[in-house]
């Protein structure tokens, strides 16, 4: 298989929801990888600037010494790579595949940014205001996707952990530590049923094992950027 | 075989998004019902295909919305592999391939747009944006005959509508395609020669007008 043999290696950090996607991902199909840690308050190292020239950003994925980067990309690059070796991640009907994609698309764009720039505390008291209705907003409309999606099962992927699972699973750090730091509940069982009882059941999937950070890691790393 | 007799596609003339999905279903020798959307006043059909965007394109294959212009392309690639393949086979150059169409994704509409909407200092600063994207690119394709290199794929429908707009972002900004991304230019015109862009790219004319358009109804003049 073109994969065996071949060094697999990841740029990243711990509090990065994209960086979290491809470990997800990278653990599903029980890759062994070598994570090297970029310091998120240093400068950035010569490795990612080799190997990420465009957005100079991780995650970079580097297997065989090839960078592949952005981290979707990444994530659908490991479920093509190692097909053979775990559950699928994406699904296998083009529709749902599409559907997939665009609520993925959604979440990138609408909601995990906002998220986490809320709990960075970015942004004017208006700007902060409309980027909390947006993500009750984007929020509210998961939880019914996921209902339609999940079709009864556990995940959006179905038995499995799937790509919507990692692409909104990946955020759930940052969620729960803007919980903390604004003092709301955003997971709300009686707003949001499904995704809140998603939410517990992703946390304690086999392949997020210790790749989400804890609300007060996310919440400590937020007092350290504060300070610089 | 799929499910040929019932595609729909909402869209909108100029829209560059629109085009890629075109160019996709030429490329795969498609036959579609078009529906050319009043984006003023946007159809039963549209609000109801795509609730959380309300936007075009909107592919309806046997009656199932698909949106997003690259999750339509490649849902056009995956339903119809079985001739004129859009994405590469191995998964290193998808990867590629992926990334590049984002990037377009992310920059050339945004910083295309900024070109005929600002004036001024604004426009200064918006253009340098633009001529390092347009070297960007060109760095990527470099001397092959097309992103995908011997193959047109993926890459080059992501970008070749915006081809259209090349006309309207120098006539209002003063920029030079040409100049800034020679390999970029001809490119374009190679591109344009082949059936699939040529039956389904705007005139540019027509799109700088619209441009024009748009900066007056925008309050720009």
């Amino acid at each position: 298989m073109a994969a065996a043999g071949k060094e697999v290696k990841l740029i990243g950090s711990r509090p990065s929801p994209y960086v979290a996607r491809v470990r997800i991902a990278l653990h599903l199909k029980g890759v062994e990888y070598e994570f090297l840690h970029e310091e998120v308050f240093g400068n950035k190292s010569e490795l990612l600037l080799r190997s990420n020239p465009v957005y100079k950003k991780i995650p970079v994925l580097i297997h065989g010494g090839q960078p592949i980067c952005e981290s979707l990309v990444i994530v659908q690059y490991i479920d093509e790579v190692w097909a053979a070796s775990g559950p699928a991640i994406l699904p296998a009907d083009p529709l749902d595949r599409a559907v997939a994609r665009f609520w993925a698309a959604y979440i990138d764009d609408k909601l995990g940014p906002n998220c986490v720039a809320l709990a960075l505390r970015l942004g004017d008291e208006a700007s902060r205001a409309e980027s909390k209705e947006q993500l009750f907003a984007g929020l509210q409309l998961l939880d019914e996707a996921l209902g339609k999606i999940s079709n009864g099962k556990s995940f959006f992927g179905g038995d499995a952990v799937g790509f919507l699972d990692i692409a909104f699973g990946s955020y759930l750090g940052w969620l729960k530590a803007l919980e903390k730091v604004e003092g709301i509940k955003l997971l709300d069982e009686s707003r949001f049923p499904r995704l809140a009882k998603w939410a517990e059941r992703f946390c304690s999937a086999k392949a997020a094992t210790d790749v989400i950070p804890e609300p007060d890691e996310l919440v400590e790393f937020v007092k350290l950027l504060a300070h610089r | 075989m799929a499910g040929e007799k019932e595609v729909k596609l909402l869209d909108f003339w100029a829209s560059p998004f629109g085009q890629r999905v075109r160019i996709a279903l030429a490329e795969k020798g498609l036959e579609y019902d078009y529906y050319e959307e009043n984006l003023a006043e946007k159809s039963e059909l549209l609000l109801k295909s795509n609730p959380v965007h309300k936007k075009i394109p909107v592919l309806i294959h046997e009656g199932r919305p698909v949106c997003e212009s690259l999750i339509i392309v490649q849902y056009i690639d995956e339903v119809w592999p079985d001739r004129n393949p859009i994405l590469p086979s191995d998964p290193y150059s998808r990867a590629q391939a992926r990334f590049w169409a984002d990037y377009i994704d992310k920059k050339v509409y945004e910083g295309g747009y900024k070109l005929w909407k600002l004036k001024g200092e604004e426009l200064e600063e918006a253009k340098k944006e633009f001529v390092e994207i347009l070297q960007i690119l060109e760095g990527e394709l470099g001397d092959k005959e097309y992103f995908g290199g011997k193959n047109f794929g993926l890459v080059d429908i992501a970008m070749l509508p915006f081809s259209a707009w090349f006309y309207a972002y120098e006539a209002y900004s003063g920029l030079s395609v040409e100049t800034e991304a020679p390999k970029l230019a001809a490119w374009a015109k190679r591109c344009s020669e082949r059936e699939s862009v040529a039956k389904t790219l705007p005139d540019p004319d027509k799109v700088y007008e619209l441009a024009g358009l748009l900066r007056k109804r925008s309050g720009v003049e």
